[in-house]
């Protein structure tokens, strides 16, 4: 069970909350001038790293509200949460080997 | 021809906790709708300050009661206010009325939740059984409320005293589940 925190409701159990995938993807200007293989890499590809990853949550349970997460994909640590528009939260070297927050 | 409605709830007849730490009650009919709109338009909060007679609650997780109103904090730029029986009819229209214009929200949700007041000295470990929020006074405490789940259910819960009494709100459809589901985890404490 994780820890997330909504910024605006504090730290809450992960069952408050559903996570939808990656965060800032950008969905093209221009999907009528793109190729079946640009427009597929937009639809279903993802980065899917072992480490650091900026994923989108929304509280449902809660506030109702989308934000980001910045979550290790092999600790399952969570590093910190960010409002829509905010830049991510910095993760220190020292705090990725020491597997901590 | 029939001029008269015949008001039904989904907790009608249904049995209540048998001992006296946990008591239970329907607040029937209540009269609720929810406001949306951005915080940081002054002509915004205060075209509603006149219509509610209080200041929308701009902290997280706090509600406001004064006069007729009892207004919550939803979220960012969402409150849902709850108010007598029939009183959501004339709380819409003035709402409306004063916020043309304002890029707002103002909706009659009476009919799509159910709130029910939970109370007494074992109050708060009925609801520590099903729910995920952390209800010890260091963290929720009267003035407070908050969305999360009891169960399968989202609720928005609010704590009224320090008896302890909370107002729980939650969809109608899922609101024989909650009572039964309460009514079952009061059993123990008597
Ligand atoms: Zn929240």
């Amino acid at each position: 069970m994780l820890l997330i925190e909504c910024p605006w409701c504090g730290e809450r159990d992960q069952t408050e909350f559903t996570c939808h995938g990656e965060a800032h993807i950008v969905r093209p200007k221009n999907p009528d001038e793109l190729t079946d293989e640009q427009w597929g890499d937009y639809v279903f590809f993802r980065s899917n790293p072992k480490g650091l990853h900026k994923e989108r949550w929304v509280h449902d349970h809660g506030c109702r509200r989308w934000f980001n997460v910045v979550r290790h994909t092999h600790t399952d640590i969570v590093y910190g949460s960010y409002k829509p528009g905010e830049p991510a939260p910095e993760v220190s070297e020292e705090a990725l080997k020491g597997g901590k927050k | 021809m029939a001029n008269h409605i015949v008001k039904v709830s989904p907790l009608d007849g249904l049995a209540k906790p048998a001992g006296s730490n946990v008591s239970l009650e329907e607040r029937r009919f209540l009269g609720k709708v929810t406001l949306r709109g951005n915080p940081e338009n002054k002509d915004f909060l205060s075209k509603v300050k006149d219509v509610l007679g209080v200041d929308l609650p701009l902290t997280p997780l706090t509600y406001v009661a004064g006069g007729a109103y009892t207004v919550h904090w939803v979220g960012p730029d969402e409150w849902m206010i709850h108010t007598q029986e029939d009183g959501e009819h004339a709380l819409v229209l003035a709402l409306r009325e004063a916020l043309e214009g304002i890029h707002s929200q103002v909706v009659d949700v009476s009919d799509y939740y159910v709130v029910m007041r939970l109370s007494g000295p074992a109050a708060r470990e009925v609801l520590a059984k099903g729910s995920p929020l952390d209800f010890h006074p260091r963290a929720f405490r009267a003035g407070m409320v908050s969305g999360t789940r009891y169960a399968n259910a989202t609720i928005q819960i609010s704590q009224l005293d320090d008896q302890p009494s909370y107002d729980v709100q939650v969809r109608w459809s899922f609101a024989e589940y909650l009572w039964n589901y309460f009514v079952e985890a009061a059993r123990e404490f008597g």
